[in-house]
């Protein structure tokens, strides 16, 4: 794929267009059902992001703007696909059925992980860059080894394309053949380090070079992003090998809640993607083509509000865990060294030694 | 007990034969591991027995050996990577410390770990530089992994199965300077548990504990100390993290002297965390304080004078006579 162009099916102002190999297979049903996933996200996503301003939570990393681009992804999953996600997936990790107060513990600091990776189909969080490409690609070669009809597909941003480990997994994929996706979100900015930065050439056209395709989609349109994201995933589950898909998107927050944008980028930059916004141009489309009415979508936002208030709820009775807990799953049996520190902490007062 | 006398590179190559035999989830994947049987041959033939979607000849890259290791352990598999030599596993160190180490805990035990992580150690074999370092101690630092490392053809055979078996991340250290020794290997029955540290001498002076190469250069230094009259206990830690300080403590109580071989430089060793624990807990039986043996702490020096770095008879000899002069 030489094309510049970004594959999109809705303009910014919910327009539809014509591509050439992609067309929209979806409902009006469905198309509001997107709607919904993602206007509960970004509700989930300021909640949060006020629950950490007010100290209930260590840290939030936002998924404002990104909303298209994971609810297009999270919803071409087969149930029996697996998903490998960095910290910011809250969009994806909601269409693998994922709580949201789950996807919260790791933010409150009372879990290094949050959620059963195997009931969900979606690993938990990686925090160190690019680490989750290669264990994709190690699942898909699992995969492909049992003869099943799945699709792997792991998640990073324009930052994480220029570890290592993201560069080395296009490698492993390619020569194996192996059953997987990997879905970049350009968000166009890695903390403070433009995306210009950490690629001369844009992103999707890295994947040629390793031999398979890369398409560039528009992030921001979840119709575009869901034909484009199924079609890879199929192509994995019948033995076409993988695809390197570049989501163009933007970070329309700060990085984390430890971060301040306005030291490193402009305020025309971010007016100028405000007026692309995921969620606006399908509430458009629905309003026109489907004739969807207004106490539709007010029905949406009470219901994004509740589930809003039921999280806040959930995150302030999550208590630290026993201490003792951290003794817990370090190795596959109980071993005497760990032990030790079990007893110690119990002698000491500092636990009760519940667990 | 029916034996056979064969080398460690043989015995690991058996071993691994009967891992991918027993279990058909067991995978290896590494470096020029196939047609080539590796570097060190250890692989030879397996490849043209099991194929190749189950002797996985690896693009170069080390992190991504031992991250996709770690996915195919998600999916269930048990994958016994090979890391050339112990200068080329930095390149996976994040893949070992951030995941390996950690994922069993991340997901509240949900994923398990299994993984063997096979690393050519320690030097003496000649080699040009990266080839003979001893990077165990980076290792064993590290919650949630296991660091073992066998001395003898039969431990050969045995551990890496046991290892392969077993739920936890292993690092599993084999000191290549002894791959072409011979020994006798017992093809019925493990010698001992996997995380077993072992007496392979009994003495009552000194306790000497080693590992790797270190222990066939401790038991030639036990022969020359008898006939000068010390009586050394050696010891094969072959666990090296978590230790197993039963068999040590045991010693320390019996000998009251403590040295510690070890090809790795002294600072922040396993030797130097062996010497803190036991004399923690051995304290009124220590006569005398414990002592290291190790490499200096220098890069690996070129080959030619290796000699002089690696922990020899003499200099373990030194460090018993230097123990026994603190005499009460």
């Amino acid at each position: 794929m030489i094309d510049e162009k970004l594959v999109q099916l809705l303009t910014p102002e919910g327009e539809r267009i014509s591509h050439p190999q992609y067309e929209s297979s979806l409902s009006g049903d469905e198309i509001l059902g997107f709607y919904r996933d993602m206007v509960i996200v970004r509700r989930l996503c300021n909640e949060s992001t006020s629950l950490q301003r007010q100290g209930q939570l260590a840290l939030w990393a936002p998924v404002q703007g990104q909303e298209g681009a994971q609810i297009g992804a999270g919803r071409a999953l087969a149930p029996m696909d697996f998903t490998f996600p960095s910290y910011r997936e809250h969009g994806v990790a909601w269409c693998r059925g994922v709580p949201p107060e789950d996807m919260l513990r790791i933010f409150r600091a009372v879990t290094t992980g949050g959620w059963d990776p195997q009931k969900y189909r979606h690993s938990v969080p990686t925090v160190v860059l690019g680490n989750q490409a290669l264990h994709a690609v190690g699942y898909a070669m699992g995969v492909q080894r049992d003869g099943a009809e799945e699709a792997v597909m792991t998640f990073f941003g324009d930052g994480a394309s220029s570890q290592g480990d993201v560069l080395e997994s296009f490698v492993w994929a390619a020569s194996f053949n192996a059953p997987v996706v990997f879905f970049c979100q350009n968000n166009q900015w890695g903390i403070s380090t433009p995306s210009t930065l950490q690629s001369k050439v844009p992103l999707y056209r890295r994947a040629p070079g390793f031999g398979f395709p890369g398409i560039r989609v528009d992030g921001n349109d979840v119709l575009a992003v869901y034909e484009v994201t199924k079609r890879a995933l199929d192509n994995a589950r019948t033995g076409n090998g993988p695809t390197l898909i570049e989501a163009y998107t933007y970070r329309m927050g700060a990085h984390t809640t430890s971060d301040d944008p306005t030291r490193y980028r402009v305020d025309a930059e971010v007016e100028v993607w405000k007026h692309r916004d995921p969620i606006e141009r399908v509430k458009a489309l629905l309003a026109r083509e489907y004739r969807v009415k207004g106490s539709t979508f007010d029905e949406v936002t009470a219901e994004a509000d509740l589930m809003a208030l039921k999280l806040r709820d959930d995150v302030l009775a999550m208590g630290p865990p026993d201490p003792i807990s951290m003794f817990e799953n370090v190795y596959a049996d109980v071993h005497p060294l760990i032990e030790e520190g079990r007893r110690e902490m119990i002698e000491l007062g500092i636990s009760g030694g519940a667990h | 007990m029916a034996t056979t006398s064969m080398t460690m590179a043989k015995a690991l190559n058996e071993g691994l034969r009967r891992a991918l035999e027993k279990d058909k989830k067991v995978l290896l994947m590494g470096e020029d591991i196939g047609k080539l049987g590796g570097v060190f041959r250890i692989t030879d033939g397996l490849q043209k027995d099991f194929g190749e979607d189950r002797v996985i000849d690896a693009p170069l890259a080390e992190s991504a050996i031992v991250g996709t290791a770690v996915g195919l352990a998600i999916r269930g598999y048990r994958t016994v990577c090979e890391i050339q030599f112990d200068g080329f596993v930095y390149p996976a160190f994040d893949q070992i410390v951030s995941q390996v180490a950690k994922l069993h805990k991340r997901s509240d035990g949900v994923y398990t770990m299994g993984l063997v992580i096979r690393l050519p150690f320690q030097g003496g074999i000649g080699a040009i530089e990266h080839h003979s370092e001893s990077p165990e101690a980076y290792f064993a630092q590290t919650a949630g992994l296991r660091v073992v490392s066998c001395s003898t053809p039969n431990d050969a055979y045995w551990m890496i199965q046991q290892a392969v078996e077993h739920d936890d991340p292993i690092i599993f250290c084999e000191p290549k300077s002894r791959y072409w020794e011979k020994g006798e290997v017992d093809l019925d029955q493990p010698p001992h548990g996997l995380f077993d540290s072992v007496v392979r001498r009994s003495g009552s002076d000194v306790t000497v504990i080693g590992y790797g190469s270190s222990v066939k250069t401790i038991l030639r230094a036990a022969d020359t100390a008898k006939s000068e009259g010390y009586s050394l206990e050696v010891i094969d830690a072959r666990t090296l993290a978590p230790l197993d300080l039963g068999p040590m403590i045991a010693s320390v109580q019996k000998t009251g002297r403590l040295v510690v071989v070890q090809e790795a430089p002294n600072t922040a060793s396993l030797g130097s965390e062996l010497i803190a624990t036991l004399s923690e807990r051995c304290f009124y039986s220590m006569r005398a304080p414990g002592l290291r043996v190790s490499g200096y702490h220098v890069p690996y020096p070129p080959s030619r004078i290796e000699d002089a770095y690696r922990p020899s008879v003499d200099r373990i000899l030194d460090a018993v006579d230097r123990v026994m002069g603190y005499e009460s």
